[in-house]
């Protein structure tokens, strides 16, 4: 009998991807010291969750690296174990490890060992760690350390080419400046790389020189590559190691190294003397140089989507009512005679009724709670501001609220940017808070709210703020912005967002290299948002980005300018009004404004912005303003008529063309022709230049 | 690049799709083709250059609609009954293809083309780029001007308003 077990395997990652997800936030809420039995419930639940199932579909690295995991995890939750802020330090190291592995898996990549045998090394040490007295020599397994590889199932086969290589260094190896990691590497280009690291000669710590190699390595490699190409890999270190290589099909067995990972685990489990410090420290040493290419393991972006049942469920309703009107409608067009007008008018609007509240409840499946974004951060906050040996919590609020599964992708990382800069510039240092008057611990907020038909993202810091003098100076100082020009608080506080600006006195690898915040606007607008700062010295800063529930469909009013049909988003219109031309002032003969009730009104005329030429030019007394806000501002686009309301759909116009600039995107009128829409934000800034 | 593809493939035949424009005939590539349509009115796109005479819906996806004789800086003329779109697929970098319109006064012909029958354009200097020409052929003692449409049309380039001619006034004896 045989399955296709790969169809299982999407699920199988999502289901570990969300098992770890619980178990980080699990981790994150575990207060030090005590032992919340809920709590470490649920995280042993996740843990075990993934080590059956990656047990099952035969990830046997994963499963057996999960199993050290729920031991400790197991010891905790009897309460035969402290919850320390190590001990949850090396779980989290740990997610992360496991989490690594799973996307190499499902990338279907090689797991890269090294940085797993570091996480292991370290949960070993802690699991052990405590069990004896803290100064006792350390028992660990060996096998247990050594890389299991994935190459589990090809060690069965014995015809496989390759070489097995037995590589003990001399303990001078390291001095000579030498890196077995880099040797290591040049050999996995070969083909598939295998390696088992042997410990048996470290010596108790007492006696122990950093900068002695004490460890050999019996390495598998399965590759056509003949033996010279191997020997001149080794070419450098030749004489600082002894070295033997033997093809694959004949195992040599090396005298010095008894541990394969398939032997079986009576042979290996030699209990030897280690110092938990040198294997954590030559592990990470190895890792460090592995891990530096991060960047290739970027997870697959997930195509699918869980939805609620009980969205389906209205969903199906809604379809069934569909059936029915449409039924009814064929009834009454099969043999039609004009007294049953009034039926059929009544049963088009119940069509166009129900067609709309399909179209919902279909957008409603797209729709996900921000907390998919939101629950990375409490561990991003966790790991910066102890690196930066500050004191910050996060608070959020809002996770429940829903919004558009493309937003929710995209908004990732500008968050993940602004979140940084608070943590990095926004809050200050302990001692610089206390003395300040304020709390030691810094807060930062991050809150999401509905707001009209935008979603709202803010990000609240109590930390120093912004200090406005500086921002100008620096500017001036970079040449962006004239001595002379005056500038409201407002836009000194947008100066943040000019590509080249960075106030941070020195770069930090968290933030400062001032190539972010004008790309983070530059993301926000491309969704179709904006993104304001408030800010005060002393007080703190709030970051508000304003986003569109949906990318796919909206409410317009369409309005006609000459021959021209345009889109405005009914989400920004405040009102409309016919002008009169008492109503228009000019300002020094030039700038248009009107007065609205008590507020005087910048006049965008469409006619000009767009360079409209056909029809005549709209007469000032015969106009409609259609008042928008954008950008936080009020201000009145003057237009020839209003033509009515409808959805539309809005299509890219940048996928056979470009961006226009003052237009987010052209939709498809009921005529067939084509209707921008008009990016009201965009005007804005255009209108002012 | 375009030579050494031509010298490459020296004995395929390619096919290609001759339109006229301001009494030149113009070729493209038939394999970039997708329809060919008659002109219909367009909607502007605000600010846009003059050759882009606006966007069409072609079935659901918006594309632009280019005139060839504003982009040639050519007279400009009515458009009539006969005027047509063809609609290309174009290639705007190695995976990504966008649809495009050209506005030409009729379409003539296919022809069969050898490559080795293609000459590379002249250089004409400053007053005519020729960059986005493939090459020229002569088909019955007619000039045949073979535009390279990836590089014409790339929305990137739309931008620089240069003229590749103001109908092809130069001597071309040499290519005959």
């Amino acid at each position: 009998m045989s399955i296709d077990m790969s169809q299982f395997h999407q699920v199988f990652f999502e289901e570990c991807f969300e098992g770890l997800e619980a178990m980080e936030s699990g981790l994150l809420s575990l207060n030090i010291g005590d032992i919340d039995s809920e709590v470490i419930n649920t995280i042993f639940r996740a843990a075990h969750s993934i080590k059956g199932g990656s047990g099952t579909f035969g990830f046997t690295v994963v499963a057996e690296y999960t199993h050290i995991m729920e031991t400790l995890l197991d010891e905790m939750r009897d309460g035969r174990r402290q919850v320390t802020k190590k001990a949850v330090d090396v779980l989290l190291g740990s997610v992360d490890c496991l989490r690594e592995m799973l996307t190499s898996i499902q990338n279907e990549e090689d797991v890269n060992m090294v940085s797993a045998a570091k996480h292991q090394a370290a949960l070993e040490i802690e699991l052990n760690g405590s069990a004896g007295s803290g100064s006792a020599p350390k028992a660990i397994e060996v096998h247990e350390i050594a890389p299991v590889a994935v190459a589990n199932e090809s060690e069965e086969i014995d015809e496989e080419q390759g070489w097995k290589i037995a590589f003990c260094p001399y303990l001078n190896l390291l001095k000579t400046g030498n890196d077995p990691v880099r040797l290591f590497r040049e050999l996995n280009g070969l083909g598939e790389f295998t390696a088992n690291v042997n410990i048996q000669d470290v010596p108790p710590f007492d006696e122990l020189d950093p900068e002695e190699c004490n460890i050999s390595w019996e390495l598998k490699l399965v590759t056509d590559a003949k033996e010279a190409a191997i020997r001149e890999i080794f070419s450098w270190v030749e004489d600082d190691c002894a070295l033997e290589i033997a093809p694959l099909s004949k195992p040599k067995k090396v005298k010095k190294l008894k541990v394969t990972p398939s032997a079986p685990a009576v042979d290996v489990v030699e209990v030897i003397s280690v110092a938990p410090e040198v294997v954590e420290s030559t592990a990470k040493k190895a890792a460090a140089v592995v891990e530096s290419d991060p960047s290739k393991n970027t997870p697959k972006a997930s195509s699918s989507i869980r939805v609620d049942t009980d969205k389906i469920d209205t969903l199906i309703n809604m379809v069934g009512e569909v059936v029915i009107t449409q039924s009814m409608l064929g009834l009454i067009g099969e043999n039609f005679t004009m007294d049953k007008v009034g039926q059929l008018k009544r049963g088009l609007a119940q069509l166009e009724r129900h067609t709309r509240d399909l179209q919902q409840s279909v957008m409603n499946i797209r729709m996900l709670p921000i907390s998919f974004v939101f629950s990375r951060f409490p561990r991003l906050v966790h790991d910066i501001s102890t690196q930066l040996h500050k004191k910050i919590t996060l608070k959020l609020v809002g996770e429940n609220t829903e919004v558009d599964k493309a937003v929710v992708e995209l908004i990732n990382d500008p968050l993940v940017h602004l979140i940084r800069n608070s943590l990095d510039h926004g809050i200050e240092m302990p001692a610089e808070r206390i003395a300040a008057g304020k709390p030691e611990m810094g807060t930062i907020e991050l809150k999401a709210y509905h707001r009209g038909g935008h979603i709202v993202i803010e990000i609240v810091d109590d930390g120093r703020g912004m200090d406005k003098a500086k921002l100008l100076a620096k500017a001036i100082e970079k040449g962006l912005v004239d001595e002379a020009t005056i500038m409201s608080d407002k836009q000194i506080l947008e100066l943040i967002f000019m590509p080249g600006f960075s106030t941070a006195e020195k770069l930090t690898d968290i933030s400062g290299r001032g190539v972010g915040m004008d790309v983070v606007r530059r993301n926000i607008q491309s969704l179709g948002g904006n993104i304001d700062i408030i800010s005060e010295l002393g007080k703190g800063s709030t970051i508000a980005i304003h986003l569109p529930l949906t990318l796919a469909i909206l409410d317009g009013q369409s309005v006609a300018v000459g021959d021209e049909t345009y889109i405005v988003p009914l989400v920004s219109i405040i009102e409309s009004i016919n002008i009169t031309e008492k109503m228009l002032n000019k300002v020094a003969g030039k700038g248009e404004t009107f007065k609205l009730r008590s507020e005087y009104l910048p006049i965008i005329r469409m006619r000009e912005i767009f360079n409209v030429k056909s029809g005549e030019a709209t007469k000032s007394n015969e106009g409609v303003i259609v008042v928008v806000e954008g950008q936080g501002a009020l201000c009145g686009f003057l237009v020839d008529e209003l033509l009515g309301q409808q959805q539309v759909v809005i299509k890219s116009l940048e996928a056979n063309y470009r961006r226009v600039e003052g237009v987010s995107g052209a939709t498809i009128l009921g005529d067939g022709s084509v209707a921008l829409i008009l990016d009201v934000p965009g005007l804005v800034r255009l209108s002012v230049r | 690049m375009t030579t050494d593809y031509i010298a490459a493939n020296s004995k395929q035949i390619e096919q290609f799709l001759t339109f006229e424009l301001a009494n030149e005939v113009y070729g493209v590539e038939i394999l970039k083709v997708q329809e060919i349509r008659g002109w219909e009115a367009v909607r502007v796109i605000p600010n846009a250059p003059s050759f882009i005479k606006g966007v069409l819906n072609l079935r659901g996806s918006v594309i632009p609609i280019v005139d060839l004789r504003e982009r040639f800086s050519l007279e400009h003329c009515d458009y009539t009954q006969k005027t047509v779109v063809i609609v290309l697929c174009v290639k705007r970098s190695h995976a990504e293809t966008f649809v495009m319109g050209i506005v030409a006064d009729a379409v003539s012909d296919v022809l069969d083309i050898k490559c080795s029958e293609i000459k590379k354009a002249p250089n004409f200097g400053a007053q005519l780029d020729t960059r986005y020409m493939r090459g020229m052929h002569v088909y019955k003692q007619n000039m045949i001007m073979l535009l390279d449409v990836d590089k014409l049309l790339n929305p990137d380039e739309l931008d620089d308003i240069e003229t590749i001619s103001d109908s092809v006034s130069v001597d071309y004896d040499e290519l005959l």
